[in-house]
């Protein structure tokens, strides 16, 4: 099919309808003059699921959003979404997407309702569908009582759920949220979590890229991306029990104390002071365990150690510390 | 193209610059301040004024007469001409700016003159007065007596050259500065305006948003520069109704006309303007680029200084911009009474310009970031 015929949805370049995944993208990689932003990533992203991009800011999170809605022009690999080959089919695709971006991309010199009515348009949501769309989401998202009033007058929480509404107006088989809730409080950034289960029910898959642990944690898979490159993948609990290291918490007096003292002790991937303990996080070799209590005793701090399930965030350190222990060697 | 999605990028536009006062403000002010201005004279020496000659006498001392009045350099006869139409014709296309006209009894006229015996003027210069600076140059050729520049010796005698002053008698400096000035009054609200305006888009982020709609460029610029033209219009209403009360600028021409020209000439700023804003990243250097294309256009246009005063390099480089040949329509509209149709070769560079302008600017235009 020639890039050409990408108006409008032709069964024969829109094959994707039936497909059990949303995206497919295979070696996406994106460079910038010397710097590779975004390097080989192989993703496959399931229909109505929240897929979190769980990375460090500059991991690729934005780059490969931007490549995956073709905004952004690969400088490798293939994409696939929603049946659509992208770049070439992007502008078939436009209509079936909706795009958060990361920075409020509204505008805010026109009034809540203006904004909705604009969009709507260049959605050419048909004139009455969108009156009922956008009371309905004004509606769903707390907007009534602010329809009149300009957008950059807005608080961050208020903001972000018109941007929601505004990418959710025409109805899109696949969201794209590109750090949605960076500036927001969090009870905001719950309600906004809830919104985004609602939008699955009724069977929108979301992308969304995040560099809060919580919010990775409710994603129903994630990829975690550092340096460009995809590092782990898959559900939070698979890779929470994929995790090679032990996790222990040690309980004592002084942990700033205990985390200096351990600071040469082999098998010791990571710590972490959390309140009044320490979270150790040990490489994939043995215990660390013996290690550690040989250490604490010689140098006289009493510790209790237990064994903790590991969290995101384990896994999160962990797989970024294995990409630096390769970089280093 | 979809007229819906257009016509939402006009609205949404319109509902911005109304709650943005300060561009507002602009608008109506930058006109008003500027006829205010520049309502007063600019004057500058002028040498090769395209220039025709009728000789009527055809005698020796006819073609001695035009021999050294070429040898002045204030004319460049390009035209022998046979009839007093023809005359009429080229001055009212702007071909020339001053035609010589030499009665049949020019050696009877200058007798008389030179003995006090009649007061007929042997010689004619026929100027094009809508152009402030050319009538001046003829003024002064006029006041040497005609015996010095035939060098045979006798110069004792008073001025014996009239001068016919076509299209501005009362040599009324805002006549002339007027019809210009609607071209410099365009050129930087239009060209300013749409760059930054566009440039905005992509600098406070909403480009990003709207490149992941189906938005065509085409829609997205075309909205963004329509209700410009609106403006540019009113801006050219302002500026001829101010004229007209203020300085009592004619309008010679057909009013239709006045407006068919501006609209061409707003429609290549706005080109520019949109070419423009495919090369600023930022609505500051939007602005420097607008000024920077602002200052020779000012200059070179003829505007301020004389066309037929400038190097032939800077000249050509003249040819370029379209306040150029919006300073020639317009003063030829409003002043002398011209038609489009006498003027065509200025309507038609304009139309090169927003081609070539245009299509610059939407091969640059891509739905990416990158």
């Amino acid at each position: 099919m020639p890039p050409s015929a990408t108006r409008h949805s032709d069964p024969l370049v829109h094959t994707g309808k039936g497909d059990a995944n949303a995206i497919v993208a295979r070696g996406l990689t994106r460079r910038f003059g010397a710097l590779t932003a975004v390097d080989g990533i192989d993703l496959t992203v399931a229909r109505a699921q929240v897929y979190g991009f769980l990375g460090p800011n500059g991991s690729g999170k934005s780059t490969t959003i931007r490549m995956l809605c073709g905004l952004l022009l690969p400088s490798a690999g293939q994409i696939e979404v929603l049946g659509y080959r992208i770049p070439e089919q992007a502008e078939a695709l436009k209509r079936r997407i909706g795009y958060m971006t990361q920075k409020f991309s509204l505008y805010e010199d026109l009034t809540v309702a203006e904004n909705l009515e604009f969009v709507a348009a260049v959605h050419d949501v048909e004139r009455a569908r969108a009156r009922r769309r956008i009371d309905a989401l004004c509606a769903t998202y707390w907007l009534q009582d602010l329809r009149g009033q300009l957008a950059g007058t807005l608080s961050g929480g208020q903001k972000q759920r018109l941007a929601l509404a505004a990418a959710v107006l025409h109805e899109p088989e696949l969201l794209l949220l590109d750090e949605p809730t960076s500036a927001v409080d969090p009870q905001s950034r719950r309600d906004f979590w809830e919104a985004l289960f609602a939008l699955v029910d009724a069977g929108t898959t979301i992308l969304v890229s995040t560099h809060y642990m919580d919010e990775a944690e409710r994603c129903h898979r994630l990829a975690i991306l550092e340096h460009g490159r995809l590092v782990a993948d898959g559900t939070p609990r698979e890779l929470e029990h994929a995790l090679p290291g032990t996790v222990l918490l040690i309980d004592c007096a002084n942990p700033r104390a205990a985390q200096t003292a351990l600071a040469a002790v082999p098998g010791i991937a990571a710590m972490a002071q959390i309140g009044a303990s320490l979270r150790v996080l040990g490489t994939d070799a043995a215990d660390p365990r013996e290690a550690i209590r040989a250490r604490l005793g010689a140098v006289g701090i009493d510790a209790r150690i237990e064994t903790v399930q590991p969290n995101l965030e384990d896994v999160f350190v962990s797989v970024t510390r294995e990409r630096q222990g390769h970089a280093s060697t | 193209m979809k007229p819906r999605r257009l016509f939402a990028i006009v609205l949404k536009e319109l509902r911005q610059l109304r709650r943005d006062k300060l561009t507002f403000a602009m608008i109506v002010g930058i006109p008003i301040m500027q006829l205010l201005l520049f309502g007063y004279a600019i004057n500058m020496d002028v040498r090769h004024l395209s220039a025709a000659v009728l000789d009527q006498a055809r005698t020796a001392q006819s073609r001695a007469v035009i021999t050294a009045l070429a040898h002045t350099d204030v004319f460049d006869f390009n035209y022998r001409l046979r009839t007093p139409q023809d005359v009429d014709a080229l001055l009212r296309a702007g071909e020339i700016s001053a035609a010589l006209v030499i009665p049949p009894d020019f050696e009877r006229r200058l007798i008389e003159t030179n003995t006090n015996t009649g007061d007929r003027a042997p010689l004619q210069i026929v100027v094009d007065g809508s152009d402030q600076v050319v009538q001046q140059a003829v003024r002064q050729l006029a006041a040497v007596p005609l015996d010095a520049l035939l060098g045979s010796g006798n110069a004792a005698h008073r001025a014996n050259v009239e001068i016919v002053n076509f299209y501005n008698p009362g040599r009324r400096a805002p006549v002339n500065t007027v019809p210009g000035l609607i071209g410099v009054i365009l050129t930087m609200t239009m060209v300013m305006f749409t760059a930054m305006a566009i440039v905005r888009e992509r600098e406070r982020g909403n480009l990003e948003f709207l490149i992941a709609t189906p938005v065509s460029p085409t829609e997205l610029t075309l909205g963004k520069v329509l209700p410009f033209v609106g403006i540019g219009l009113i801006q050219v209403t302002l500026v001829l109704l101010l004229g007209l009360a203020i300085f009592s600028v004619p309008i010679r021409g057909s009013l239709f006309d006045v407006y068919a020209a501006s609209l061409v000439f707003i429609i290549a700023s706005l080109a520019l303007g949109v070419f423009l804003s495919t090369l600023a990243k930022s609505q500051f250097q939007a602005m420097q680029l607008a000024f920077f294309t602002f200052l020779p256009q000012i200059l070179l246009s003829g505007f301020i200084f004389p066309f037929a005063g400038m190097p032939q390099a800077a000249q050509w480089l003249a040819e370029i911009f379209p306040m150029t040949h919006f300073m020639r329509l317009i003063r030829g509209i409003l002043l002398r009474g011209a038609t489009l149709a006498d003027l065509w070769p200025a309507l038609a560079a304009l139309g090169a310009f927003i081609v070539v302008m245009l299509g610059i600017a939407i091969a640059r235009t891509r739905k990416r970031l990158d």
